[in-house]
């Protein structure tokens, strides 16, 4: 790959904090570092990633509505964390946070209990309590 | 509160990760290796694609060896002695680290890019292998060299803590590294001809179907029955993680077949073997391929596949880079260094 040729292909994806580096040919046949804002394959092929997941965290938020799921649900799907997971970030065993997703059970919890579930997926008490009235993006981990 | 420490770091920017915070740690104790010296010499180059081992259900494709295998390599290889540590105590995590950053030293981490807040979001998925170099604090904030971004950075320590602490594959357990002994005067050309020895070896050697130059034919036949036996929604799932794996933020592109190349380019002239510039440029010609390979693979994950191009004319690319790169890599198993 020459120089010139490194893709600029922005769709966004590094929100304009940074150019990333590639690896390319100068003038002389010289390997150097050259900025790149991405590239039309990656950006496909991420994005479908991130379809999954927010497929997924939607999924969970409609079960949710319906009275099938607690919102444990989907505050652990929008953490892209499975029970298995969730449970290793508790230290529970896994049909334990299995059954907290269960409406009735989740009902059934203490406050610390519901503290340890909101520290580990970056919420509040508040918040884990119910999900959200539209659709969201998954967590952004800002507030960590 | 302890007092703040900003420790003077010359931060390079890398196309990856553990290469990069090699190359960046070895300058600070004198040792001046470039990021893809860094690669060869702890042979970091493979390939193989793992369809019995499953993340978020998608077998694993991947153009490196393990994560950390890089380092332990170019360390043994150049004589440099690390002290490696884990931890299951978050404070005690946090007090170690403080205590080395007081006597001046930066520190090497594993992390999970999930908890790095600094990064896009679009790249935080629960990858629990990545490096950064912390070299300071001020106060709560911790001074960060990334070595994916272009200039340093901060990050909180509550938020250091969690990406310490990720769980998954593996758990990081708060790993963290750095030098004790760094030898400035080492062989460095014989370190570079072991490194390419062995990744040469790695390439051709391994006697399983799935490993090194094998592996490419091996994931094109089953390439080509992707779209028969998964439907139309999962090959093109199954597709878009091969791509992914060899695009992404980290591989320098080309599934790190052009940093090697740049690699043996260098080593060309450290070595004094003009002959290493050819196999530079068949190197390249091969990451070419590579990414030939991705762009038609983007088309058909985005069903806009060009004319003729199926899950068969896609496979047939893939071994054929298989074909050229067993080629290439025999050849730089004999070569007499």
């Amino acid at each position: 790959m020459k120089k010139e040729e490194v893709p600029q292909d922005d769709a966004n994806m590094l929100e304009g904090k940074f150019k990333v580096v590639k690896y390319a040919l100068n003038e002389n046949g010289e390997y150097v570092k050259v900025p790149s804002v991405g590239w039309e394959p990656e950006n496909v092929a991420l994005g479908q990633a991130w379809d999954v997941i927010n497929e997924r965290v939607e999924d969970a938020r409609q079960q949710v509505l319906s009275g099938k799921l607690s919102p444990l649900a989907f505050h652990m799907e929008k953490n892209m964390m499975d029970e298995a997971l969730l449970a290793k970030h508790m230290g529970l065993p896994a049909r334990k946070v299995k059954r907290h997703l269960e409406p009735k059970e989740f009902a059934a919890l203490d406050e610390a209990t519901l503290l340890h579930y909101a520290d580990a997926l970056l919420t509040t008490v508040e918040e884990l309590k119910r999900v959200p009235d539209a659709p969201s993006r998954p967590i952004s981990s800002d507030q960590a | 509160m302890s007092k703040d420490v900003v420790i003077p770091f010359d931060h390079q920017q890398s196309a990856h990760c553990e290469s990069g915070v090699i190359s960046n740690l070895m300058r600070f104790h004198g040792l001046k290796v470039s990021e893809p010296m860094a690669f060869g010499v702890g042979s970091g180059l493979f390939y193989s694609h793992m369809p019995f081992l499953k993340l978020n259900g998608i077998p694993v494709t991947s153009y490196r060896i393990l994560p950390g295998l890089i380092f332990k390599r170019f360390s043994k290889n150049m004589g440099v002695q690390m002290k490696r540590m884990r931890f299951r105590d978050q404070d005690e995590a946090m007090a170690e680290l403080d205590r080395v950053l007081d006597k001046g030293l930066p520190v090497g981490m594993l992390t999970s890019v999930f908890y790095l807040p600094y990064l896009p979001q679009a790249f935080r998925f629960h990858f629990n292998a990545h490096n950064i170099v912390v070299f300071g604090r001020k106060g709560d904030e911790y001074l960060v060299s990334d070595p994916v971004m272009d200039g340093t950075t901060t990050i909180h320590r509550r938020a250091l803590v969690r990406a310490r602490f990720a769980k998954g594959t593996p758990d990081t357990n708060g790993r963290m590294y750095y030098p004790t002994a760094v030898l400035t005067n080492a062989d460095l050309k014989a370190a570079a001809v072991r490194g390419l020895k062995r990744t040469a070896r790695d390439m051709s050697n391994v006697p399983l179907p799935m490993f090194g130059v094998k592996g490419m034919p091996y994931l094109a036949k089953k390439l080509r029955q992707y779209e028969t036996k998964l439907g139309e929604r999962r090959a093109k799932l199954y597709l878009g993680n091969i791509i992914r794996m060899q695009e992404e933020i980290g591989t320098g592109g080309a599934g790190f077949r052009f940093m090697f190349a740049a690699f043996l380019q260098e080593a060309a002239g450290l070595l004094n073997k003009p002959e290493l510039k050819e196999h530079a440029k068949e190197m390249t010609r091969i990451g070419d391929q590579w990414r030939e390979f991705a762009f038609e693979a983007g088309r058909m994950c985005k069903g806009r596949p060009e004319t003729g191009s199926t899950y068969g004319t896609l496979a047939d690319k893939l071994a054929a880079i298989g074909v050229a790169e067993k080629a290439l890599f025999k050849q730089l198993a004999k070569l007499p260094l």
